[in-house]
């Protein structure tokens, strides 16, 4: 079996990322990029399947322009057996991601598909789900835990209600959540050998795939500030600052 | 017709509050709108989305196959009769975050997440990186809006509508490819994390799931919700439906308590809307007070039972 996995070159989760006064967009000069985390624990998980004997190959893609092919460097020596950059100056929306996911889908004919439940920058949480439609087959969403016997995955969803176990056939699409596993760190050998591991590089044009229905974004504002409150001394205080509010 | 549908959540017992609460996304955006409910057996929560005010026509499909909230199903169905709405709205809940975009997907258009604000039918404000910065956003007019509420930027729609039940037949033919197993519930009687008007909330300083009872009590005794930060989840104190954060829970109560928490972004979007943010922390110098309408620099083992006795 092969396994894709969907990694997105995002701002790291400890940047405090500001808006342009302009509100043009959010200001991404000279700011630490990496791999958004939920797509690392992807490929973790992909990289133990393959461990455990039950895949044959992780291929990493990630849809982008150059910068990109550093987080797949990345997951190259995370382990990966080969990466694919499908290259774009510009940034794709969930619907025309999921079409170029289901191209490499119908060229790699994988038995998983690996993705993050949501990127830490536009927090959209759609391409998964998006390309499970257009494939038409199974969404396993937010997983925790994920256990594959014969060509049937068990998943556990972390779900508002507490955890839900399904059972879907495969080929599938699984979108993992943050306590699926702990990745591993990468060593200084393995980044050396990931340069010579092979890294294809598509035109997003020579996919056919352009972008439809589009949703516009015209402004980025920053959210309103909290007024900074008081301090009180002791749990008696406390309980009196409440009770005058009336929120006991 | 320029028409909303929303996309009922439930539990076969119960309509949760999401639903009234995309109402009230729905009338800010100012069409009439329907509400379609699915499963199996959900007589009773046609009925509460009917109670809803404002809404025009409750739509039933009763089949065995939508018992269990699979999204391949609930979508198939939803675009079935998704023809003469221009706005689709489900709730950004676990529910809808799965099977939201696999009906846009269907229907061919992106999907607006997490609608925070209404300018106009087709102009929408949402959050992007963790809350931390809004965007204006505006989906194509000639095609079906299909987009999540942010269930805590809106409140639940009154009570007291009397809408049309009208019994549907299910249109599109089970997928064999994805089962249900089962759903293992962490819950236990306290008010449901999203809806609660007070939620006490443990960090990683609790230290153990022993220790964690200390927030339960404390909870009780106010008739609060139960809360916590990932790490206390990851340690495994408490169960994952009381993570609150980006990646947990957006919830909006009127007071928020947080014990031992240290304030990072991930979990500060979570509760950024809440009325009142309480934190009780040992470092003065932790980013939760920044935020915090009151602090109070203490241990939280000897500032809980010192509330408690005051409280009781
Ligand atoms: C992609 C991503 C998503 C994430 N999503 C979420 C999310 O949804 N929700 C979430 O919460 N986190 C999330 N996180 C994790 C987040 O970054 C923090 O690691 C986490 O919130 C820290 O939890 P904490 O505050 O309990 O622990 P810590 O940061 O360790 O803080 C513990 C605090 O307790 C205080 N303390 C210790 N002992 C006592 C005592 N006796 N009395 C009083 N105070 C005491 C300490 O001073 C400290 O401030 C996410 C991270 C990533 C990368």
């Amino acid at each position: 079996m092969r396994i894709l996995v969907g990694i997105k070159r995002v701002v790291d989760y400890n940047v405090r990322i500001r808006v342009k006064p302009d509100g043009s967009g959010v200001d991404t000069d000279g700011v630490k990029m990496s791999i958004n985390p939920f797509d690392e624990i992807g490929l973790e998980e992909a990289l133990r399947i393959r461990e455990a004997g039950r895949a044959e190959e992780v291929v990493v893609v990630s849809v982008g322009g150059d910068e990109c092919q550093q987080q797949l460097r990345t997951g190259l020596a995370m382990g990966a057996d080969r990466a694919i950059q499908v290259s774009t100056a510009d940034s794709l929306q969930p619907l025309s991601l999921a079409r170029v996911f289901l191209k490499l889908v119908e060229k790699e004919q994988p038995g998983l598909v690996i993705l993050g439940k949501q990127a830490i920058d536009g927090d959209n949480s759609q391409t998964g789900q998006m390309l499970a439609a257009l494939w038409d087959r199974p969404q396993a969403t937010f997983a925790s835990g994920l256990d594959l016997t014969g060509d049937t995955a068990t998943v556990i969803r972390e779900v508002d209600a507490g955890l839900e176990t399904i059972e879907v056939d495969l080929p599938a699409v699984i979108t993992v959540d943050l306590r699926l596993n702990e990745p591993r760190f990468v060593k200084l050998p393995d980044i050396m050998k990931a340069k010579r591991k092979p890294l294809d590089v598509i035109a997003l044009d020579e996919l056919g795939v352009s972008a439809e229905n589009d949703i516009q974004v015209t402004q980025h504002t920053s959210p309103p500030q909290r007024e900074k409150g008081i301090l009180v001394e002791d749990a008696a205080q406390l309980v009196t600052e409440l009770k005058n509010r009336g929120l006991v | 017709m320029s028409k909303t549908l929303i996309i009922a959540e439930h539990d076969a017992h119960e309509l949760n509050p999401s639903t009234a609460k995309c109402a009230s996304c729905a009338a800010a955006i100012g069409q009439d709108y329907d509400v379609v409910v699915l499963g199996s057996g959900i007589d009773n929560i046609a009925g509460q989305a009917a109670a809803i005010d404002g809404v025009g026509t409750v739509h039933a499909i009763d089949a065995e196959h939508l018992a269990s909230p699979l999204a391949a199903n609930h979508a198939a169905e939803v675009c079935a009769m998704a023809e003469g709405y221009s706005h689709i709205l489900g709730p950004s809940t676990t529910f809808g975050k799965d099977l939201m975009p696999r009906i846009a997907a269907l229907l061919g258009v992106n999907q607006v997440s997490d609608i925070a604000a209404v300018t106009g039918p087709h102009d929408f404000k949402r959050p992007i990186y963790a809350g931390n910065a809004i965007v204006d956003v505006q989906p194509p007019q000639e095609v079906a809006v299909v987009a999540t509420v942010r269930v805590a930027s809106w409140p639940s729609a009154a009570d007291g509508g009397d809408a049309a039940i009208e019994a549907r037949a299910a249109n599109a033919t089970p997928c064999g490819h994805t089962r249900y197993v089962s759903l293992q519930s962490g819950g236990g009687e306290r008010p449901d994390l999203q809806s609660a008007n007070r939620v006490i909330s443990g960090g990683r300083a609790l230290a153990s799931e022993e220790n964690f009872e200390l927030i339960y009590k404390l909870a009780d005794l106010i008739g609060a919700g139960a809360g916590a930060s990932r790490a206390a989840v990851d340690a495994g104190y408490v169960p994952n439906d009381l993570q609150v954060g980006q990646t947990g829970k957006i919830i909006a109560p009127d007071l928020y308590v947080a014990f031992g928490i240290s304030g990072a972004i991930q979990h500060i979007t979570g509760i950024k809307d809440a009325g009142t943010i309480v934190a009780v922390n040992k470092d003065a110098d932790a980013p939760i007070f920044e935020i915090a309408d009151i602090g109070l620099v203490g241990d939280l083992f000897t500032v809980i039972p010192e509330m408690m006795q005051l409280l009781e």
